[in-house]
């Protein structure tokens, strides 16, 4: 059946729900409302308020009451409307989540998903367009995922719901309702900590994730047309990365060229390049190449065009990458 | 027996201007003509402006909108109770009052077409820019109030939040600290009775919002949020109050959002048509317009004149909006107090080499 990722996830809650009674929703608005996003429509009808809560407006009292229901018994899907607010509930991730299994040496973990609209071009209002993945990469303890299509974004949750630890889940916002593909009605798994190697290619790697890989795809094609074979991963998880995927590719076009949507300094480029440099350097043909966006507070509607990496700033680092 | 009460506590409810557009007798504030007449002409300037703004929104010459229809009279009337030393920290639903202490209505256009420079607020206009992460500003006032009190400034803080902060930490941690620190803080809290979809009953188990202020040891008072006449009452005694020394206050104006949460949104999801029928019946405008009718101090001409120049004002401040040319450039500009090297060559890749 062809999806949107908002029906994907909305579908594989639906069954993911209904397969295992303890899975709980609870956020701002995704209860009658269905979420601001309506990615959590008619949940609220078929599973009632008991296991679909329309939270009072706090961050920190989702997460924290969500932690509280995951070590005992309950496996809650915490949403967090849009990622930048999330900060006041950073203190309950950072400080919990990350640590119980840790501190406890295994006798206490904190099976939960936060789900987390992320990113930017929809035309939001300031704090609507952030992308704060590499904050929590840095966090040790938990998983932080990220899909960049309907067909991943139902795969990838599905086994978030099932997983022994904490995931992040970053839903790029622009990707809810920019495509259909054809998603399996059925419950299938997509191993979290595996990346997709979306296109085979020879001569550079780009790697990418969330809806940079969405936008990335045209700047491949663009590259393709001028004879440049692109090998194009899609990481899926963050946290834990696949860096065995990277480093073949490496090993393969010997240059590499990496996508985010978040600011430049410390973006999850930073460490990509550095693990590159470290394990691949004799296989490097060409200086490592980061398109992501500056170092700038994003700008509202009218001007975040130039902030976002888009297809001609990507095809012009993969041609130069490819040249050099 | 060995119990004792240790605490007791009520909230009263005030209520000066029924929807019928009567005072009461004993406390009718007897305000003059030209009091009444501001009241109710920016009053009428809000809704105008709301509407155009709506309208605006739909042809794509605005992003985002959080519409204030029915929540009028708090906004101006604790505005006119300002003085002019008190500072106001406006949420993003009150935007009439950054134009009543004298900030262009042009300038306020800006912030809702998304442009930046609609921020640009001259500090001399004590009005602090709205936020969107809510609950944040409410600390932050306590604290503006704390200096103002510290370097010897007259003037006290009046602070806005909606239903639905009252649930965030900062909420309660400045309630806590405004107690503590005993602050010159008028907390004012629009009760519009939803905070996007979730009801002011799933907000908290709590009566009412007002008596959150006692259990942090201050006073709390619930009021008609659409009786012009009691939100300028209360907001000045408390603002009097907080100015001589003695403490914070919190205020719920019990109002209603008749429009939706923001022009992204669909309240037909969420809540009964015949609620916006009720609150219609309660309208802050409405009732005033019978009172200084009453009064003689309404009828149609002067209706006639107000929606005129009022259409006239959003008019003017709409085309100077959409005049004004934003540089681009500017967003890599401001983000430290100097530019550095680095944000300087990232600029130049951005703008030059062109991303766009
Ligand atoms: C910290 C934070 N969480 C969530 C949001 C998303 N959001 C925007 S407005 C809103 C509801 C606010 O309700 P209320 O405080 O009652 O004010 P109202 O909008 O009704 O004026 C929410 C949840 C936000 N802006 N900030």
């Amino acid at each position: 059946m062809k999806m949107t990722m908002a029906q994907a996830i909305n579908k594989c809650l639906f069954q993911e729900m209904e397969r295992d009674e303890s899975i709980v929703l609870i956020g701002e608005d995704v209860g009658v409302d269905g979420g601001v996003f309506r990615v959590t429509e008619g949940l609220y009808d078929k599973f009632g308020r008991e296991r679909v809560i329309d939270s009072p407006l706090s961050e920190s009292g989702i997460v924290g009451t969500a932690i509280g229901m995951a070590t005992h018994g309950l496996r809650p899907v915490a949403e967090i409307q849009f990622s930048g607010f999330f900060y006041n509930a950073f203190h309950h991730i950072e400080q919990q989540a990350s640590r119980l299994r840790n501190r406890t040496r295994g006798m206490f973990t904190v099976p939960m998903v936060v789900r987390l609209p992320y990113g930017g071009a929809i035309n939001a209002l300031e704090h609507h367009g952030e992308s704060m993945e590499s904050v929590f990469i840095h966090i040790p303890g938990i998983k932080v995922v990220c899909p960049s299509s309907p067909h991943d974004a139902k795969g990838l949750l599905a086994s978030s719901l099932t997983d022994k630890d904490t995931v992040l889940f970053f839903e790029p916002k622009r990707l809810y309702r920019a495509f259909r593909e054809e998603v399996p009605e059925e419950r299938y798994d997509i191993p979290l900590g595996k990346a997709n190697v979306i296109e085979n290619g020879s001569d550079v790697t780009l790697i990418s994730w969330g809806a940079m890989t969405y936008v990335s795809r045209e700047a491949v094609e663009e590259a393709k047309q001028q004879g440049i074979s692109v090998e194009h991963i899609d990481l899926r998880t963050l946290s834990p990365c696949d860096w065995n995927s990277i480093h073949r590719s490496i090993a393969k076009t010997g240059r590499a060229v990496i996508v985010h949507e978040a600011k430049k300094t410390m973006g999850f480029a930073a460490e990509i390049a550095a693990r590159i440099a470290e394990k691949d350097l004799m296989h490097l043909e060409a200086p490592i190449k980061r398109v992501t966006g500056w170092d700038i507070i994003i700008p509202y509607p009218p001007l975040e065009k130039h902030y976002f990496p888009e297809k001609k700033r990507i095809a012009r680092a993969i041609v130069e990458t490819a040249k050099f | 027996m060995p119990i004792s009460r240790v605490f007791e506590g009520s909230v009263d409810y005030i209520q000066i201007l029924d929807r019928y557009g009567t005072a009461d007798i004993n406390y009718d504030p007897n305000f003059s003509e030209e009091m009444l007449k501001r009241m109710y002409i920016f009053m009428v300037l809000a809704r105008r402006w709301d509407k155009k703004n709506i309208a605006l929104q739909r042809t794509g010459r605005m992003y985002t909108y959080a519409p204030l229809e029915g929540q009028e009279a708090i906004q101006v009337g604790a505005t006119l109770a300002l003085e002019k030393e008190d500072w106001a920290y406006p949420s993003y639903r009150e935007s009439m009052i950054y134009h009543m202490r004298g900030i262009p209505l042009s300038l306020v256009d800006l912030c809702w077409k998304g442009i930046e420079e609609g921020l640009k607020i001259d500090p001399k206009w004590k009005c602090f820019p709205y936020v969107i992460p809510i609950g944040t500003q409410l600390p932050q006032a306590v604290g503006a109030g704390y200096a103002l009190q510290k370097r010897g400034k007259k003037g006290a803080v009046l602070v806005f939040g909606g239903d639905g902060s009252t649930s965030e930490g900062e909420f309660h941690d400045a309630m806590n600290f405004a107690g503590v620190l005993n602050t010159p803080t008028v907390f004012l809290i629009s009760n519009n009775q939803y905070a996007i979809s979730v009801p002011r009953k799933w907000q908290t188990k709590s009566k009412t919002l007002a008596q959150k202020a006692l259990a942090y040891g201050f006073h709390g008072v619930q009021i008609d949020g659409n009786d012009i006449f009691a939100v300028y009452t209360t907001v000045k005694q408390a603002l009097k109050k907080a100015r001589e020394g003695g403490g914070p206050t919190l205020i719920e104006a019990v109002t209603y959002r008749i429009g939706a949460h923001t022009t992204a949104d669909d309240p037909g999801k969420y809540r009964p048509k015949e609620e916006e029928e009720y609150w219609r019946e309660r309208d802050p405008i409405t009732r005033l317009q019978i009172y200084m009718k009453n009064k003689g101090y309404w009828d149609s001409r002067f209706e006639e004149i107000v929606n005129t120049r009022c259409d006239k004002r959003i008019e003017e401040a709409l085309k100077e909006a959409e005049a004004f040319k934003q540089d681009p450039k500017e967003i890599f500009k401001h983000v430290y107090a100097d530019i550095t090297e680095d944000l300087e060559e990232q600029m130049k890749e951005c703008f030059e080499e062109g991303s766009q």
